[in-house]
């Protein structure tokens, strides 16, 4: 199988490149990049199928570092089938699961059941990430070396911080002899405790309780601090407020290995989204401040910030649709990131190039994955899409079973053109895989 | 004239000319209650739902008693002996209502936005009877009409049959009077609603309790903070004494009640700084004895029991107002 994708500007920070480039792919692999299009005499494109994609953007497919995909446990929420094809949808090759589904994946037959079902059903690359602690309950440790032997790529107990810092020690200390992250979800319980939103003017207003930035601020503290006793990589989840950032920037200035993440709705949205009372708008870490925002967006800019994942979090709509209080926390976000960050670079807070990084070579440098660069060789896992299209968010034609996004109606631009994993065309759907 | 408004959410989607409408209005409606047969037309054939999701005396007999002044069907609704408690949703709960043709629900819900939200799903009108932390806005207007009432004939208390309405409009307004509400403003509904209607119509208000009730983002509405009762309460021409949510359960507030009465309590001690003319008011229910001395409560400065009567008008002109009332039916009462 050869294909030649020709006409578009190809983007690959990890090469620092950006102009017109031919993409060549032979079994499902990069075999090359051809300048201006422009082919040595008599070795033509004979021997390719052609496909051209004038005016469009290609990259390397994008890689989330943060998704739920639910399943197993949860399936009317999502199931791996329905989240693959999400992430396809949203330009994402490879995902990251996160492990408080049902049975948790906290032993290695979770993990593998899940990589089973990736393989037989799933449309793009999943790699799970595996419990820190067993039931995500934050007591003893989770089977972590039967997990990495499955295949998991990280430990988090996302959604269920650690509260025992003696645990979180442990876990990365034993974590470390694996040569993977861990992944904080940095949430003091008892200063969140009963929280709803951002502790802020507009939660006052609403007589919603509040989540200070504090509760971020100290875990992400804490496991610095950790990351610094144990030498054990850290990679902090959904950052969200401004001290969050200035403890990250700092850390890495003293040489702790710490790295993190942040998603499209921090960087869009601030705890205004929750005037009205939208249980869309409920999600943990909570949308913060302007400031927090505005920091959040210089932490992409000054290389604090290593990674833009989506927390994709989809959940059924009687969840969401009941009091503020007793809704679920969470957002999908595969089908919208794209356009979403656009745009931020429309606005001009983002370079393109930077955005490209940020979803590609940026969340393959956290879990050192051969993924995330057209260099020769490479999976040919890619990304095409037209920037200036115009979309309107409607989340009646997502692919996820998840309908619980804030950015319902906003009119952006970016459309996913198509999505390619090791060479083959995944989206568009075709009748076969549909 | 009619209200700006279809719902009754919060005291910010009211326009001033809104607040003195209904004001107006419950002067006139008020005297229905002094006659022998407390009963007008105005509201027959209206069914009006009373949905009080969360206990409720003082707020639900109030609207009870002035849709039945009015003759409109009420029915009420509560989660125990509902279907709520087999399970059925918020939402499928609010829209079988609905499919019954009420034409005015009342909401009274502990989690903050919930009518906002049922009516964001119903088409008829939905008031707020107190959500959460987050608005009381019927609580409100009958406070602005008790201190109205208060400033007009002074703080003499009430005698045991209640003063009789005369109707006419009071010659004072609230403008510039100062209003310190004291206590848990952090979980306080009636905190916030009184905020905004006291600023709205010109009174200068201020808050005061224990900093671990007062949020200080508050400063960002123009409310200064005090945490020294004594400094506060000589400058106070209303003080609007809020009731310790001790349901709430958030144990580290304040030490006890006790210290919480020592400091922040309406005692013979802080009251002896008070103006000659103050006004006590409480929204209910009182914890009598931590946020105010019964003396106090019971005293000749104190109108708490006519924020009680003023309600059942304020909430007679609403309904009225809301449901379907127009000016050429004035003659109905």
């Amino acid at each position: 199988m050869r294909l030649a994708i020709t006409g578009g500007l190809v983007v690959d920070p990890s090469q620092k490149l950006s102009g017109s480039y031919t993409v060549l792919i032979e079994d499902g692999q990069i075999a090359g990049l051809v300048k201006d299009h422009k082919f040595p005499k008599g070795k033509g494109l004979t021997d390719y199928e052609i496909m051209d994609v004038k005016g469009a953007t290609l990259c390397p497919g994008f890689i989330d570092l943060h998704t739920h995909l639910r399943e197993p446990g949860f399936e009317y929420r999502e199931d791996i089938a329905s989240g693959t094809r999400a992430a396809a949808a949203g330009g994402f090759t490879t995902i990251c699961c996160m492990a408080n589904t049902n049975p948790v994946n906290d032993n290695g037959q979770v993990t593998e059941f899940i990589l089973k079902q990736a393989k037989a059903k799933g449309l793009v690359h999943v790699l799970p990430v595996g419990a820190v602690s067993q039931g995500l309950k934050g007591k003893g440790l989770a089977a972590i070396g039967e997990m990495v032997s499955a295949g998991v790529v990280a430990v988090s107990d996302d959604g269920e911080p650690v509260m025992n810092g003696a645990l979180m020690r442990h876990a990365m200390e034993y974590t470390k002899g694996f040569g993977i992250p861990v992944i904080s979800h940095a949430e003091d319980k008892d200063l969140s405790q009963g929280g709803l939103m951002h502790e802020g003017e507009v939660s006052v207003r609403l007589g919603l309780k509040g989540i200070p930035a504090a509760a971020e601020e100290t875990m992400i503290h804490r496991d610095i601090l950790l990351a610094r006793l144990t030498g054990c990589h850290l990679h902090v989840a959904h950052l969200s407020s401004r001290g969050g950032v200035d403890l990250v920037r700092q850390a890495k200035k003293m040489g702790i290995p710490v790295t993190c993440e942040v998603t499209p709705h921090h960087l869009l949205l601030t705890d205004e989204a929750c005037a009205g009372f939208n249980p869309h708008a409920k999600v943990k870490p909570p949308l913060r401040s302007e400031v927090d925002r505005n920091s959040l967006l210089q932490g992409l800019c000054d290389g604090t910030i290593d990674a833009i994942a989506t927390d994709h979090a989809p959940h059924s709509l009687d969840e969401k649709m009941t009091a503020f209080d007793e809704a679920n926390f969470g957002m999908v976000g595969l089908e919208t990131a794209l356009p979403l960050l656009l745009k931020l670079v429309e606005s001009r807070k983002l370079k393109l190039g930077e955005m490209v990084r940020l979803l590609t070579s940026g969340p393959a440098t956290v879990l050192n994955l051969k993924k995330g660069s057209l260099k020769k060789g490479w999976p040919a896992d890619l990304c095409i899409f037209d920037p200036k299209s115009p979309v309107t968010i409607d989340s009646s034609k997502f692919h996820s079973k998840g309908r619980n996004t804030p950015f319902e109606g906003f009119r952006l631009n970016g459309k996913i053109l198509y999505t390619i994993v090791e060479g083959r065309k995944i989206f568009p759907f075709s009748t076969l895989n549909r | 004239m009619s209200l700006s408004i279809q719902n009754l959410l919060s005291i910010r989607d009211l326009k001033k000319s809104d607040i003195e409408l209904i004001l107006k209005t419950a002067r006139n409606l008020k005297e229905i209650s002094w006659r022998p047969i407390k009963k007008v037309p105005a509201l027959r054939g209206k069914t009006i739902l009373l949905c009080f999701f969360e206990p409720s005396t003082r707020t639900r007999t109030s609207f009870e008693i002035a849709a039945k002044r009015l003759s409109a069907d009420t029915i009420n609704i509560s989660t125990g002996g509902s279907s709520m408690e087999k399970g059925e949703s918020l939402m499928d709960t609010v829209r079988n209502l609905e499919a019954m043709q009420p034409d005015l629900v009342v909401v009274r819900h502990a989690s903050s936005g919930v009518p906002q939200m049922i009516a964001n799903w119903i088409c008829c009108p939905v008031i707020n009877a107190g959500d959460g932390s987050h608005e009381h806005p019927t609580q409100a207007l009958l406070d602005l009409m008790t201190i109205e009432d208060a400033m007009d004939r002074g703080p003499r208390g009430r005698g045991p049959l209640g003063h009789r309405p005369s109707g006419h409009r009071p010659k004072r307004s609230v403008a510039g009077l100062s209003v310190v509400i004291v206590g848990d403003i952090l979980h306080s509904r009636v905190a916030r609603s009184n905020i905004w209607l006291l600023k709205m119509m010109g009174a200068k208000v201020a808050v005061a309790g224990p900093a671990t009730m007062i949020p200080t983002e508050i400063r960002a509405w123009g409310v200064p903070i005090y945490n020294d009762l004594k400094e506060v309460i000589p400058m106070a021409d209303v003080l609007m004494m809020l009731r310790i949510q001790r349901e709430r359960g958030d144990e580290s507030l304040f030490p006890s009640l006790r210290e919480y009465a020592r400091y922040f309590g309406l005692n013979c001690e802080t009251f002896s700084g008070a103006k000659p003319s103050v006004v006590i008011m409480h929204p209910g229910p009182v914890n009598r004895g931590v946020e105010i001395a019964p003396e106090i409560a019971d005293g000749a400065h104190s109108v708490i029991l006519d924020q009680v009567t003023n309600g059942v008008a304020i909430r007679m002109a609403l309904l009225y107002l809301m449901c379907g009332g127009k000016e050429k039916n004035q003659k109905l009462f």
